[in-house]
């Protein structure tokens, strides 16, 4: 029951609301249970609701080590 | 009440049910070696001559969306039915079935679009009805077409057996269509700039044809999307189909809808898009004829036929693999 | 960025899946259950399964609300539905769902207003736009989308919307995952633990879990690369003998969860016992309206509920507790299957049977 996907916050609304973007699909989104969201942040978006935001450094970090891992792969297969 | 005994959303879809209901309760009813084989159009003879012969009725909400409308649809739809035979379109009879209160501002709309597309397409519209119903029992305009077309020069229908080895092709990105259609209705507040795919391909077919003779099958995929397209193929010739997910030409903007309302582009309507099965050694000129064309601009090479159960498996774009089957009835937004 | 491309990385994938492999130790199996119906579909889609050696086995559990909704639920929805005055508004996941005699879709092709919606908000905006409609939206899902039924209830207060109600079927994850924990039927070493269930209740949610049942847990995110690693911790965790919490999804978990979320939830909900199709009642194990907010729930609304009748050869209560498989129910592709869906797990196009059925035609 999960289904949640990484938006951009382009830009706050009233009533706790916010256009958020992925790719250059825009839906107004309901930011309630985000304290204190920022334009350019990334949030989680389901049904309609940003349930939590993305923190960009864990983000990259997870990134960089699936890169090791496969950088470690291709060197293995040398 | 028999949940089968009434018609549902779903029977319309383009999917296992609506197959299931065209096959109990019209094929066999009307018992002709045409219906059995159920395909895009029929080839009958008249005089010894082979036409293609074709019908197809068009609902559609909202009627006006973004690249065409409902009479848009009307006229591709009809002349993509025949082409994909190998037949060349060349008559459309229409009717009307309009609710009262229906605005003839935007009936010359919906006709001025058709006039537009079968210039297009080079076909000629003959004859046509109208009936008017009271307000309520039509969603304001549907639209029934019926084409003709003829094998220029003898040429053969495009109905060979499709074997082991042949390619398969698209002249696109799928989903285009549906997505435009979801986004004009307005109902999950979300905002993106979609156009419809609808389109005339006889002219791309045309060019096809000329630098792949060779081609085994071809089908418009509409409704039920690509992947009821590749399971009818796969289940009517007995093969299984291999596609490359990572050679599926993709619209991201159309993509992206699909993410946030959980739905999979393979199984979502079409109105330009054909799927082609020609062998192996025809596969490259096929492609460069597609993308040659302005409706093919991102065609490619997108799976293989090979032996085996009648299925049809995905290699995913991460080397997993998954399988495509027919869908049973519409794709809802999902949360899970 | 988009935060999701990158997780689906073809070439990080296969090199994830060859380390995976590698981690693996032949001489034993491991068993890990996804408790997430998100996990499941994603499991599918990418074909995670055919990447991993045999002896690693990927079980799916109750964690796919379609799955876990009791029959009785579906069939006091329809009768809602049948109501003359009644709209229903639901997530699309609910629309096929069997019930007793008939599914929401069969209600709608008899003609009962249900309307697919893709938010709660949604079914608010529209209860306040039809005010002579009681619009009654079904509040399925787990601790993800309960917040999100939640907020929306006290905007519908808030604009005084005596028309809008929900019916709460809302359950919990880690109530369940004990009983499975529980269960002596079920061998795990493992559980794949939901990722945006954990957004809002935390990674610490499973610390007790650990404690007490000693099952190593991994937070895991829905991509490709995000499942892979998140097998790869539990692996690493079963071979080292221990068991623990393991946060994969750590761009979006906290140890604390989302904090805003949980008061909404308990501001709006409380627990109740509650019962899950094939696992029976589990105590404290979902949510019901608080009393406060009495006005606005739906089984307060009289209607004639079909009298719930359980098709007793079904298994899928024990496929859904990862205790039996789909080839050891006897309605299996006899009787049912995805066209006639008997089970919930045949329902779900990624459900355990739906799966099954599809993948070995």
């Amino acid at each position: 029951m999960c289904l949640g996907i990484p938006v951009q916050i382009k830009e706050l609304m009233d009533d706790n609301l916010g256009r958020a973007a992925l790719g250059d699909v825009e839906y107004t989104c309901d930011l309630s249970l985000i304290e204190d969201p920022k334009v350019g942040e990334y949030v989680i978006l389901h049904a309609g609701y940003a349930i939590e935001r993305l923190d960009e450094e864990e983000a990259l970090e997870t990134l960089a080590m699936f890169a090791e891992i496969e950088a470690a792969a291709a060197a293995e297969g040398e | 009440m028999d949940s089968d005994e009434v018609i549902k959303m779903g029977h319309g879809a383009g999917g296992r049910l609506m197959r299931r209901l065209i096959v109990d309760v019209f094929a066999g009813a009307f018992d002709t070696p045409e219906l059995a084989v159920l395909d895009d159009s029929a080839l009958v003879s008249a005089e010894g001559e082979r036409i293609a012969f074709t019908t197809d009725s068009y609902v559609v909400r909202p009627l006006f969306f973004p690249g065409g409308d409902i009479g848009k649809l009307a006229v591709c739809g009809t002349v993509n039915d025949l082409a994909v035979t190998g037949a060349r379109p060349v008559y459309l009879t229409c009717s009307f079935i309009i609710e009262e209160g229906f605005p003839v501002a935007d009936l010359k709309r919906v006709v001025a679009s058709m006039v537009a597309a079968a210039d297009e397409a080079g076909i000629s519209v003959v004859a046509g009805d109208t009936k008017v119903v009271e307000r309520g029992a039509a969603d304001g305009l549907f639209v029934t077409a019926s084409g003709v077309g003829v094998f220029p020069d003898g040429r053969e229908p495009a109905r060979r057996p499709v074997k082991p080895g042949d390619a398969i092709l698209l002249n696109g990105p799928p989903a285009v269509h549906g997505i435009a259609v979801v986004l004009a209705r307005e109902e999950f507040n979300l905002t993106a700039a979609v156009e419809s795919d609808c389109a005339p391909l006889n002219g791309l077919i045309e060019d096809v044809l000329e630098a792949a003779p060779g081609i085994a099958f071809m089908r418009d995929a509409t409704r039920g999307g690509v992947a009821a397209v590749l399971n009818e193929i796969a289940a009517s010739e007995g093969v299984a189909i291999n596609i490359d997910e990572a050679s599926v030409p993709r619209d991201d903007t159309v993509e992206n809808v699909c993410e946030l309302l959980g739905y999979d582009s393979f199984y979502i309507a079409n109105e330009g898009k054909a799927v082609v099965a020609c062998p192996a050694d025809e596969a490259a000129g096929a492609v460069e004829a597609m993308r040659r064309h302005k409706y093919g601009k991102d065609a490619a090479v997108i799976g293989r036929v090979e032996e085996g159960k009648p299925r049809v498996v995905m290699e995913t774009a991460v080397g997993g693999a998954r399988i495509l089957d027919m869908p049973l009835a519409e794709q809802l937004p999902r949360i899970c | 960025m988009k935060y999701l491309d990158e997780y689906r990385d073809g070439a990080k994938v296969r090199a994830l899946a060859r380390a995976v492999s590698d981690a693996v130790d032949p001489g034993r199996g491991y068993a890990f259950m996804e408790v997430c119906g998100t996990h499941t579909m994603n499991i599918a889609r990418y074909g995670i399964k055919r990447m991993l050696p045999d002896n690693v086995r990927l079980v799916s559990g109750p964690g796919c609300p379609v799955c876990v909704t009791p029959q009785e639920y579906v069939d006091r929805a329809v009768a809602l539905a049948r109501l003359d005055d009644v709209t229903i508004a639901t997530f699309g996941d609910m629309m096929r769902v069997p019930g007793t005699g008939a599914s929401l879709t069969d209600a709608k092709a008899e003609g009962a207003d249900v309307r697919v919606v893709y938010s709660p908000n949604d079914a608010v905006d529209y209860a306040d736009g039809e005010r002579e409609r009681r619009v009654v939206f079904l509040g399925v899902g787990f601790e993800t989308t309960a917040p999100t039924v939640g907020r929306a209830l006290t905007r519908a207060d808030e604009r005084g919307l005596g028309n809008f109600y929900v019916l709460s079927a809302h359950k919990l994850i880690p109530p369940a995952m004990a009983v499975l924990c529980e269960s002596e039927d079920l061998a795990l070493d493992g559980f794949i633990c939901p990722a945006h269930v954990s957004a809002i209740i935390g990674s610490g949610a499973y610390e007790g879990l650990v404690e007490r049942y000693g099952t190593a847990c991994a937070v895991t995110g829905f991509e490709p690369l995000d499942i892979l690693r998140g097998i790869q911790l539990l692996v690493e965790q079963v071979n080292e003998g221990t068991a623990r919490v393991d946060n994969e999804y750590s761009r979006v978990v906290k140890p604390e969860g989302n904090p805003r979320a949980q008061a909404v939830m308990e501001d709006v909900f409380e627990p109740a016992d509650t019962e899950w199709r094939g696992l029976g009642t589990l105590s404290a194990s979902g949510l019901r309206l608080k009393e406060r907010f009495t006005g606005y729930d739906a089984f307060v609304i009289e209607c004639e509920v079909e009298e719930t009748r359980v098709d007793g050869r079904c298994i899928c209560g024990r496929v859904l507790a990862g205790a039996a498989e789909p080839h050891d129910c006897p309605l299996f592709r006899v009787e049912c299957d995805p066209e006639h869906p008997v089970g919930a797990c045949m329902v779900s196009s990624e459900g355990t049977c739906a799966a099954y059925y599809k993948y070995e035609q």
